[in-house]
């Protein structure tokens, strides 16, 4: 399966990936219109220390926590594939946001939970990977 | 206290209406000019200190960053500019040497601009290097005087040690250490792919660039940094750097706040140290000392490589150059006034040394005249903008060209002529680990590639256009150009007619 890698050794922690999701997320092309006064919510999140950064997102693990963690069966993970988010099921008690090690989810704008699920529906890939000035985050086997 | 305030020479112009506050600008710029006012959360620009790299407007998602020039003026007169007086100003306060980055760029004429190229028309075939082909392949190096045959005809082979290029483009030479490792990773993947070389510069080679040896020109310059027989025997070929085109006469300064880590090794020289070139090589003051160093490095390498000889365009490169051939020279580089540099004084890259264009016709014409042209090949560098230039410069006698500005340009360099300041923001120029980041190889390396392939389709376009297919008959073919706008002298000199003869 196709996943995001991150690339530490390019990351230049602009932060443009968070950016760029949240606006793959609104839908719509310029990003001045649909970002312009708000308080984004991406589902990447860059993490930066002193001299590292890198951008974090879902790793649609073997073994999810959070599927096993989920009171409702929102999560779901197919086979080897993408793990997703039924927001209809979901009911926002927020244990899987406790449970991941990486912090990939978080409460979405709408309500419920919100992880990266590789931009499935859009057409030429995760947003992040395609605008990333640095070749830093990969989408790949 | 003086009075040192100088308005700043760029402004920042920002769209509020289109600015999300996203901060790329102020953590992309090196030099500090953006910042965010979290209180009236708006983004404000010290102007003050930017150097019009363009990093922020190429990175600005929103498009809400154009830089301009700002229209705070001097009273300027045709005599006095505001440049001029600028830097009076600053020199009357600091009593230092003005510092300069990349090529001499006041208003002489570029001759280039002032050459045209010819087309077959009705009585002589045009190709179509689309559908027949058309030579670009090269050989640098010297070529024997008479071909010689065995008893039954067959020719006897005769080959001296000589470089191959697919294309006659060559990427020239930049220090690691004036620019970063990535960039040379760049332009080392970059030449491989190519079938090109690449120039390591006076700073030695990386160890983990030795894979692309035969893809590497390895210099020797006056400083003899990182200079041992393993490295000689690296390379494709040796460079001896006598001159440099923006700075002829000049040596080199490279602060020793970017000498460390692997730069000092490579260098082999203690980190922290200036690494400082002296202007001559102090054990060449002759054109036999020349010849003896040649001849150190042939024997060095087993006479395997050829020896190229590089040289600023000065005014009587001629005869430089024709003494340069007689020295045992393979190659002869000629960089013309307007190259690059990392660093020059002022005065001396807008003032010193000659066109490349007068330079390579002048050098072909003389070695010609003395029968010597076959003893080495031409390399002309200076300022070679397009591949217009380079079947221009082929055409008045080069074998190849050396192009850097237009290799750096393609890595993202956007000619803010800051070089000197070690605060590069795409990555090229400076040592600093979070800039150098910032030029990913992978990337850049693929940008270099689409750069050459591009100008080796429109060489091939240019020379199918004038009949000619192959590389080897447009050299000092200059029937194929005519000028405009030129005096006699200069059309002389050239030995080109004038447009319409």
């Amino acid at each position: 399966m196709k996943r995001i890698y991150v690339r530490e050794e390019w990351c230049l922690g602009c932060h443009l990936c968070e950016y760029y999701c949240a606006l793959a997320d609104r839908g719509g092309k310029d990003m001045a219109r649909q970002l312009k006064g708000i308080k984004i919510k991406p589902r990447i999140r860059i993490e930066e220390g002193k001299e590292v950064c890198f951008a974090v997102s879902c790793r649609h693990c073997t073994e999810p926590l959070c599927v096993k963690s989920c009171l409702t069966g929102a999560i779901k993970k197919e086979g080897a594939g993408v793990v997703t988010v039924d927001r209809e099921k979901c009911v926002s008690c927020y244990t899987c946001i406790l449970v991941c090690p990486y912090g990939a989810l978080s409460p979405a704008e709408r309500g419920t939970v919100q992880k990266c699920e590789l931009c499935a529906e859009k057409p030429g890939g995760p947003a992040c990977v395609g605008h990333c000035p640095n070749g830093a985050i990969v989408y790949e086997e | 206290m003086a009075i040192e305030y100088q308005y700043p020479e760029y402004e920042v112009v920002r769209d509020h209406d289109r600015c999300i506050g996203c901060r790329v600008c102020e953590r992309q710029c090196a030099n500090c000019v953006h910042a965010f006012i979290e209180e009236k959360e708006r983004m404000t620009a010290d102007e003050s200190k930017c150097v019009n790299c363009h990093r922020c407007v190429a990175l600005c998602p929103t498009h809400a960053l154009k830089i301009v020039k700002n229209a705070h003026t001097f009273r300027e007169n045709a005599n006095w500019s505001g440049q001029l007086i600028r830097e009076v100003y600053r020199q009357a306060d600091t009593g230092g040497v003005l510092l300069s980055s990349m090529g001499n760029p006041q208003n002489h004429p570029v001759y280039f601009d002032k050459i045209l190229i010819n087309a077959s028309q009705v009585t002589n075939p045009s190709n179509d290097p689309l559908r027949e082909p058309v030579e670009t392949r090269v050989f640098l190096g010297k070529k024997s005087h008479r071909i010689e045959r065995d008893g039954r005809g067959a020719i006897l082979p005769k080959i001296m040690p000589s470089l191959q290029l697919k294309v006659p483009v060559l990427f020239s030479a930049m220090s690691y250490g004036s620019i970063s490792y990535n960039a040379h990773e760049a332009l080392a993947r970059a030449a491989e792919a190519l079938g090109i070389c690449y120039n390591t510069g006076e700073g030695g080679l990386h160890e983990d660039l030795k894979k692309y040896g035969k893809n590497t020109i390895v210099q020797v310059a006056s400083g003899r940094f990182g200079v041992h027989v393993d490295y000689l025997l690296s390379g494709a070929a040796i460079e001896i750097k006598m001159g440099q085109g923006a700075k002829p006469g000049i040596g080199g300064h490279l602060p020793g706040s970017k000498i460390f880590g692997d730069v000092a090794k490579t260098r082999m020289i203690p980190a922290g140290a200036d690494a400082i070139s002296p202007a001559p090589h102090h054990d060449i003051y002759s054109i036999e000392d020349l010849r003896q160093l040649i001849y150190v490095l042939k024997e060095a390498t087993a006479y395997q490589k050829p020896v190229i000889v590089k040289i600023a365009a000065v005014h009587n490169i001629a005869a430089i150059a024709s003494g340069i051939a007689r020295s045992g020279a393979d190659i002869i580089a000629i960089d013309g006034f307007r190259g690059g540099t990392g660093a020059a004084p002022t005065r001396i890259r807008d003032n010193v040394g000659i066109p490349i264009e007068l330079a390579v016709a002048s050098v072909d014409r003389r070695l010609r005249e003395e029968g010597i042209r076959n003893e080495v090949s031409l390399l002309a560098g200076g300022s070679i903008r397009s591949s217009a230039d380079i079947v221009k410069a082929v055409a008045l006698g080069a074998d190849a060209v050396y192009i850097a500005t237009a290799a750096l340009l393609s890595l993202g360099c956007h000619l803010c002529r800051s070089c000197h300041a070690g605060r590069c923001n795409w990555g090229i120029a400076t040592q600093v680990p979070e800039l150098t980041k910032r030029l990913n190889p992978e990337l850049g390396h693929a940008r270099l590639i689409n750069l050459v392939n591009a100008w080796e389709h429109e060489i091939k376009e240019m020379m199918g256009g004038m009949g000619i297919n192959s590389i080897e008959a447009l050299r000092g073919n200059r029937l194929m150009l005519r000028g405009v706008g030129l005096t006699q002298k200069e059309l002389d000199i050239l030995g080109i007619r004038h447009a319409g003869e």
